[in-house]
């Protein structure tokens, strides 16, 4: 039986990798000429989405509960808009500013947890209602476009390279192009090991695949359900709130529409990296994979030139729906094993 | 103390007492900014049109109206919502405008093809959407949420493809009649009338209301007596779907145009919240179809209410939500629990006294 459970899984991540690597492939070969195969396309994936992976690390941790958090694109849209209107009108300084979005959002996601966990209320509307809360607030805040420019050190930290030894490549004039990604990468991969390490060997990450897996048994286990739930939101809103620093280091700015949609990018992510919705099965490597499949769509359309942007919305929801009955076909078979 | 509890207790308190409520800060309002006391209450007719802030609660509510009915019976047989309903109606409304104005262009006083072709076409697209929806949910087991989120993203990006990214404009009177008057009355109103009427027709007319519920009482027991379970869940997602193709359509000929970003948009959680106000449970089983369509109209009450107040359209969803979160923590079981715990302690209390 547990030979089967594995082996399902390792499909679903097979088929995610296989995908990831059939995506890239075929866009190195299609669009060659449009500079698809250099390392830097690659790496310009990974600075575009760098706060998509921390905010998908989150959304693991909780979809691995059985819940959902579909706030996390309005609380990087607050998160930016604080942080834009913080240095830019405020005039306070960055380093402060950003730990005040980190405790914004454990806050959020401490209100968030309470309302799942201990008053037993369906994730999907909880985190409906912060998702309009925090999109509104963003219009509270300001209402208007704002550009960050006069901190120095936050646009220092937006424009610092970290170079690349190799894998570089002449471009048209001859110049030596050296290959380089921004530190919200690392911030966004340092995030993924560091929750990779945390589900897999500390007792809360062990207690939230129980959980997922099932709750009778993980209560029964002597583990308390209810605190791991508010961990789990509380860590999901504050992975969300680093991302959405690293989303804010990307754009520079704050809007009220910006991020729109993220949270489906982050779901989708999670469920073709083999996060199974019905939780207690699923691993953050497998949404990095999944973070760079959408990354992967949204520069193919890009370097297409031709197809509208809404494409790459289209083309993911596509994925997901696929990914989404291919579990449900798993569940199926193993349901008919069982009986 | 009885007489009170018992008011409390009525299917339609929660809605009611929540209208009530609204009108009371209008009121309130009123009188603090110097206007008449009632002039949220008085309709007069300018121009030959009804006017009035309560007519414009009715008109600018029947979206939202039609869109409970729909949203009503998924919650109560899925024990799930339907969160693609505000994309799927600016899908219906960006297939009824390309028809009518043609592929790629974006202003006509003429249509391309018949009117009711565009409609038909509108409405049968949402009901498709909805088809998907219901069979995600119903026969591949899905969580209702989930299952919908699949369109609440595609759904809108599909309607931009249609219109090529263009806002199109329908020029025409015909077409303009379903969001303008008719007569002196509005003609949403009248659309969201026919379809209340309609569906609480079939409810009672038909045995299919208590099938809904059962179902959503218990799946599987509902299933061992005879009924088609998943077929019920189905169609209730289907009727979702034509109920938003519908208030797609409505919100499209108000402005005559298929403005696809913005038709709909957070329009998924003002039908939620009617729901939710009307009395309903989230976790599904019984429903109350009257309770919903009350709610529908506070929460265009309380946006009316709130632009009134100066709050802009982007920064309402801050009070809807906060409103929605206390409804779900006031009808959430640990709540009920403890406030019964406290009544008992004090019924426990009073017999001390008495003994």
């Amino acid at each position: 039986m547990k030979k089967l459970k594995l082996g399902s899984n390792n499909i679903l991540l097979a088929i995610t990798v296989a995908l990831f690597v059939i995506m890239y492939l075929g866009g190195c070969i299609i669009y060659a000429d449009k500079g698809f195969t250099h390392f830097q396309t690659f790496l310009n994936v990974l600075i575009n989405n760098a706060g998509l992976i921390a905010v998908a690390a989150g959304m693991t941790c909780v979809m691995l509960t059985g819940g959902i958090d579909i706030s996390v694109g309005s609380l990087i849209a607050m998160d930016c808009m604080f942080l834009a209107v913080g240095m830019e009108t405020w005039g306070m300084k960055s380093p402060v500013l950003m730990v005040m979005v980190l405790i914004i959002g454990i806050v959020f996601g401490l209100v968030q947890g309470f309302c799942v966990a201990y008053l037993e209320i369906q994730p999907f509307i909880v985190t409906m209602a912060g998702m309009f809360f925090a999109r509104g607030m963003t219009a509270v805040i300001c209402k208007d476009q704002v550009s960050i420019v006069s901190d120095k050190l936050f646009t220092a930290i937006s424009n610092a390279k970290i170079n690349i030894p190799f894998g570089g490549y002449e471009n048209k004039k001859g110049i030596y192009q050296t290959p380089f990604i921004r530190p919200t990468v690392v911030v966004a991969l340092l995030v993924v090991v560091l929750v990779y390490l945390m589900l897999k060997y500390t007792k809360f990450g062990r207690s939230i695949y129980a959980v997922g897996g099932n709750q009778v048994s993980a209560t029964l286990m002597g583990l308390n359900v209810r605190k791991t739930k508010l961990l789990t939101y509380t860590l999901s809103s504050f992975l969300t709130s680093i991302g959405g620093i690293c989303y804010c280091l990307n754009t520079m700015c704050g809007t009220t529409t910006q991020a729109t949609g993220l949270e489906m990018d982050a779901i989708s992510s999670s469920v073709i990296g083999g996060t199974l919705l019905t939780g207690g099965v699923g691993n953050v490597l497998g949404s990095l994979v999944g973070v760079m499949i959408n990354g992967t769509i949204s520069t193919l359309v890009k370097s297409n030139g031709k197809l509208v942007s809404s494409w790459a919305n289209i083309i993911t929801a596509i994925l997901l729906c696929f990914f989404i009955l291919l579990q449900a076909v798993f569940a199926k078979i193993k349901e008919s094993k069982k009986a | 103390m009885d007489k009170v509890k018992k008011i409390t207790k009525m299917k339609l308190f929660l809605p009611i007492f929540s209208m009530i409520l609204v009108m009371m800060i209008n009121v309130i309002y009123d009188i603090a900014s110097g206007n008449a006391p009632f002039s949220f209450f008085t309709i007069s007719i300018n121009n030959g049109i009804l006017y009035g802030r309560l007519i414009d609660v009715l008109n600018r509510g029947s979206e939202v109206a039609i869109l409970a009915i729909g949203m009503t019976l998924v919650v109560s047989a899925s024990a799930g919502t339907d969160i693609s309903v505000g994309s799927v109606m600016s899908l219906s409304g960006g297939l009824c405008c390309m028809l009518l104005a043609g592929y790629g262009v974006t202003n006509v006083s003429e249509y391309n093809v018949p009117l009711w072709v565009g409609m038909l076409a509108g409405v049968a697209i949402a009901c498709v959407c909805g088809l998907f929806n219901g069979f995600l949910v119903a026969y591949m087991n899905i969580q209702p949420m989930v299952a919908t989120l699949i369109l609440w993203s595609a759904g809108r990006a599909i309607g931009l493809l249609l219109c090529n990214s263009n806002i199109v404009y329908v020029r025409v009177p015909s077409f303009q009649f379903f969001g303008a008057y008719c007569g002196i009355i509005p003609t949403p109103i009248i659309i969201a009338a026919v379809c209340v009427v309609i569906a609480s027709i079939i409810l009672r007319v038909t045995a299919l209301g208590t099938y809904i519920q059962s179902v959503g009482i218990n799946k599987k027991a509902s299933r061992i007596s005879g009924f088609n379970s998943a077929k019920i869940i189905l169609l209730c997602y289907v009727i979702c779907g034509l109920c938003a193709g519908i208030s797609g359509l409505v919100a499209t000929c108000r402005i005559y145009s298929a403005d696809t970003n913005n038709i709909g948009l957070n329009m998924e959680l003002d039908a939620i919240l009617a729901v939710a106000l009307g009395g309903n449970s989230l976790g599904g089983g019984k429903f109350n179809l009257a309770g919903s369509i009350i709610g529908a109209y506070t929460i265009q009450a309380i946006t009316t209410t709130l632009y009134a107040l100066g709050v802009s359209s982007a920064q309402a969803p801050v009070f809807k939500a906060i409103v929605v979160i206390l409804i779900v923590v006031i009808q959430s079981e640990p709540v009920k629990a403890y406030f019964k715990k406290l009544s008992a302690k004090k019924a426990a209390a009073k017999e001390a006294v008495q003994a």
